[in-house]
């Protein structure tokens, strides 16, 4: 049989790097979230404050945990299968990674062991000072990261010369013109994922009659903060549609679904895209509004995917319904924080079991709507590498053979296997005890910093028999 | 010639991370290597509480490496990652299971022996991986037009078989007299009894790699046998060196074991460079071949000037934090 090295690793790639991506977006939120409380608590000594910042960092380390293995893989993951890629790009690709090691990913580990385990052994001031470090790490890490993944989109600052790409200008590297709206539309991201779960999770408990007090209290935290931060993740989106628009016409096409260039082009809410025969199937269509979304006129024109070859084309269909998905939800998120928000205003939210309710369904979401999101903006990227630069298939690994490249997509996907259902089941133990512990055993006496998971004292009972209950 | 020669720099810079990297992440691997032989489960609660304020940490410098490479010297990276492709895979396997052993062991009941060999395997066979990248190395690559042209195997030989086994050796050394300076009782005598077998066994390695090389590579026959003889000092002062450690161990000392396994180290680091200078890719291609631009090594170095020093600092503070001995039973969060 015939494999085919270069899809192989694409999958590959897409598979670790999108296990990795739900665990950030969620620990950047969350950090951001505990830095609040323990600032709160900091001020005004509510205990409330105080239970709710311990009950969430356990979760925090869970996840933390899970972040840093499946990153360490990431480093190496650009060497292994993309090793032309990483050579030609190495004058900017290595000093950002390079970056990203020395101003982020040592502060979190290091100041994470100070916030998990020494909140006995520091002042108060230098643990909130910790918890502020760990946050400001994770903005920081995205910063790099989305840099370097934004310049693929949209290079600039560079010149290649004999397939190396020189440095002209590193700020117009760096700064290159997708990054901004790329880097807001992922923190913004990041705070509704940390919101809806926090917000989800409260939700459980007071649908429960458990841990009223600090539900309330995280509820009500949470829904202020997503009534703000989902219309603004509407207006962000749009606004990096536009500049996607500007400098990846192709992308915007594979998401709006648009065969033939048209002026005044119709925005379709529904179809299957048909990439063999150029068309889609069962249209449902709102004339006119891809226009005015696009270009602020009826009559603005909107390229379509023949304007160029069908190898240049991106796949449609994933572009097409993992956007679809994506703003979908976050229709969604905007709907009920809105609702959540009039009825907290009418004093009527913790009486509303179908607010509750949804806030819970919600959890696994945002999750989703980053996925997706990620989906749209790499499959929409292609054939490229780097855009307009260099196409995937010269990116590849010389050496690599199909099954070289089969051998390790198993083996990581089994490896992972292990450790999200390890990580899954510990943290619906955690979320389960809540934040008012019977368990007295605190983190206290711990003599041991920079281990995550083991910031929480619960035990875990014969893992793979009981997982499944 | 420029005035400063910004590759050297590098060299010295990613030779010293490397270095720093073997060290620290070399003694806590070699305590998942010894852990299924000690005596006793209580041992093993000891010696993994020993290394757990560390691990984590310790593994950044790996990532800065990898990292560091790409910025620095690229062909480096993309040259070395292809060639050894399955190791690499092998290596961040062993990582990641022996990364969630750590957090899981303490809070299982019926299934701590699982935790206990992933711990095992899993420092075992990254260690062997980080072996056999040197033994890689001093064999050279096939390369063509600065890209990697060999096979997926051309890697694993009887050679790199034996590298891998050295360093593996060399970890359990150090995680032996590691545990002996940070444990009493029990598990520091059962290391005491270990070790000197241990030092035995890193030696014989040493010999036998040592005769080695320059069969493997005539350019390192010719480094030794025709060129400056004061290079001779570096055996030399390695034999002397494990005949001192053998004697400490012999009159109970405490913390110069590790100190002296750690000099060990540090004269089979120097000894291979000295054995390979200037090649960073051989056969073909020297330090100079492999760098990146100027204008990227410098951009990087000087946010490296001061970002180090600050970061040295803060992670100093956190050891001084939480400084203190490991004591039997204590510390686990949960116990
Ligand atoms: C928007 C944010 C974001 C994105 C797009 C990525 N990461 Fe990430 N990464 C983080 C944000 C982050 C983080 C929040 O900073 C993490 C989570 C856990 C941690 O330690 O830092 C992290 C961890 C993390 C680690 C482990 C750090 C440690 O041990 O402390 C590595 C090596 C990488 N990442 C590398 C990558 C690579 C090569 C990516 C490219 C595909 C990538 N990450 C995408
Ligand atoms: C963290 C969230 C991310 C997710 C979920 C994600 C998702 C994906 C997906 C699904 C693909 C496969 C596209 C295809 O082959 O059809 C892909 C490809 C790729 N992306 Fe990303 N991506 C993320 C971040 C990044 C970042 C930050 C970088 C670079 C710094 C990056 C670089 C790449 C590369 C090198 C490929 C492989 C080559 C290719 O297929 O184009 N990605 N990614
Ligand atoms: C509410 C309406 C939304 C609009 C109009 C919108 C718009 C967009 C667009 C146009 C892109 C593609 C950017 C590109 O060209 O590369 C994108 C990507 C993305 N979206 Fe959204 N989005 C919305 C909601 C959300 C929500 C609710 C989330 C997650 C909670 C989310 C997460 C992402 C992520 C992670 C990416 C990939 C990274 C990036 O390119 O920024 N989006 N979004």
């Amino acid at each position: 049989m015939d494999l085919d090295p270069v899809l192989l690793s694409r999958i590959q790639f897409a598979f670790v790097v999108s296990f990795h991506a739900i665990f950030p977006v969620f620990t950047i939120g969350l950090a951001a979230y505990v830095a609040v409380l323990e600032a709160l608590y900091f001020r005004t000594d509510n205990p409330v404050y105080l239970r709710l910042a311990k009950f969430w960092v356990k979760v925090f380390a869970v996840v933390f945990g899970m972040g840093v293995v499946s990153g360490i893989v990431m480093a190496f993951q650009f060497g292994t299968n993309w090793s032309n890629f990483s050579y030609s790009a190495s004058n900017f690709l290595g000093p950002i990674l390079s970056y990203e090691v020395v101003t982020a990913f040592f502060l979190e580990a290091t100041f994470l062991g100070v916030l998990l385990f020494g909140r006995d052994k520091v002042p108060r001031g230098m643990h909130l000072f910790s918890a502020c470090m760990v946050a400001i790490g994770t903005f920081i890490s995205s910063f790099w990261i989305l840099s370097a993944n934004s310049w693929m989109h949209t290079p600039a600052g560079v010149e290649m010369v004999d397939g190396m790409i020189h440095m002209t200008s590193w700020t117009q590297a760096i700064f290159n013109s997708s990054f901004p709206y790329r880097f807001a539309h992922m923190a913004l991201a990041s705070f509704i994922t940390g919101g809806i779960v926090v917000a989800g999770v409260s939700a459980w408990y007071l649908l429960n009659n458990r841990n009223i007090e600090t539900s309330k209290k995280a509820l009500k935290m949470c829904v202020i903060m997503l009534a703000i931060v989902t219309p603004m993740q509407l207006l962000v989106g749009h606004e990096h549609g536009l500049n996607t628009f500007e400098h990846q016409p192709m992308k915007v096409a594979a998401m709006e679904g648009a065969w033939e260039t048209k002026t005044g082009a119709p925005l379709i809410l529904f179809a299957i895209p048909d990439a063999a025969n150029e068309t889609n199937h069962f249209e449902i269509k709102i004339p006119y509004l891809a226009s005015i979304v696009l270009t602020h006129s009826a009559s603005g024109e909107v390229p379509g995917l023949l304007e160029v070859p069908a190898d240049e084309r991106p796949p449609v269909g994933i572009v097409f319904w993992s956007f679809r998905v994506m703003v979908g939800l976050g229709l969604i998120f905007i709907a009920v924080s809105l609702l959540a928000a009039w009825q907290l205003y009418k004093g009527r939210l913790y009486e509303s079991p179908l607010t509750l309710r949804a806030f819970n369904w919600l959890i696994p979401a945002p999750f989703v709507a980053v996925l997706t999101g990620w989906f749209v903006t790499e499959v929409g990227r292609q054939p490229w590498m780097i855009h307009d630069m260099m196409r995937i298939e010269e990116a590849i690994t010389p050496s690599i053979s199909g099954w070289m490249a089969l051998f390790t997509l198993i083996g990581y996907i089994a490896v992972y296997a292990v450790v999200l259902f390890a990580g899954i089941f510990y943290l619906r133990k955690v979320i389960t005890e809540g934040p008012d512990p019977v368990n007295k055993a605190e983190e206290s006496s711990s003599a041991r910093p920079k281990r995550p998971w083991s910031a929480v004292p619960t035990t875990l009972d014969d893992a793979p028999s009981a997982a499944g209950s | 010639m420029e005035l400063i020669d910004l590759t050297l720099i590098w060299v010295v810079l990613i030779g010293i991370g490397v270095f720093m990297y073997v060290l620290m992440d070399g003694f806590d691997l070699g305590v998942g290597i010894l852990f299924p032989f000690a005596p006793s489960d209580e041992c093993r609660d000891m010696m993994m509480g020993s290394v757990a304020p560390v691990w984590d940490g310790n593994e950044t410098w790996l990532i800065l490496g990898g990292a560091g490479l790409l910025a620095a010297f690229p062909l480096i990276y993309s040259v070395f990652l292809p060639a050894l492709y399955i190791g690499v895979f092998l290596l961040l396997a062993g990582l990641i299971f022996r990364g969630i052993a750590f957090e899981f062991r303490f809070k299982a009941t019926r299934n701590k022996h699982l935790w206990d060999y992933s711990f095992f395997g899993g420092s075992t066979v990254a260690s062997f991986a980080q072996g056999a990248v040197i033994g890689a190395y001093v064999q050279g690559f096939e390369t063509e037009n600065f890209r990697y042209v060999g096979g997926a195997f051309d890697w694993l030989t009887p050679f790199t078989l034996m590298t891998g086994l050295g360093v593996v050796a060399g970890y359990a050394l150090l995680g032996v007299t590691w545990t002996i300076m940070k444990t009493e009782g029990r598990t520091q005598e059962w290391a005491y009894k270990v070790a000197p077998w241990l030092l035995a066994a890193v030696m014989f390695f040493f010999l036998v790699v040592s005769l080695w090389t320059p069969l493997a590579n005539e350019r390192v026959m010719a480094r030794w046998f025709e060129n400056i003889s004061w290079l001779w000092i570096f055996p030399a002062a390695t034999i002397a060196l494990a005949a001192w450690i053998f004697q400490r161990l012999r009159s109970r000392a405490e913390g110069s074991p590790f100190i002296g396994s750690m000099t060990l180290f540090a004269m089979f680091y120097l000894g291979i460079l000295i054995s390979m200078w200037p090649y960073a890719v051989p056969p073909d291609h020297t330090f100079w071949d492999a760098s990146s631009d100027p204008g990227s090594q410098l951009f990087l170095l000087i946010g490296f000037m001061f970002l180090i020093p600050i970061i040295l600092g803060y992670t100093a503070w956190t050891y001084w934090v939480f400084r203190g001995k490991v004591k039997p039973g204590a510390g686990y969060a949960g116990h």
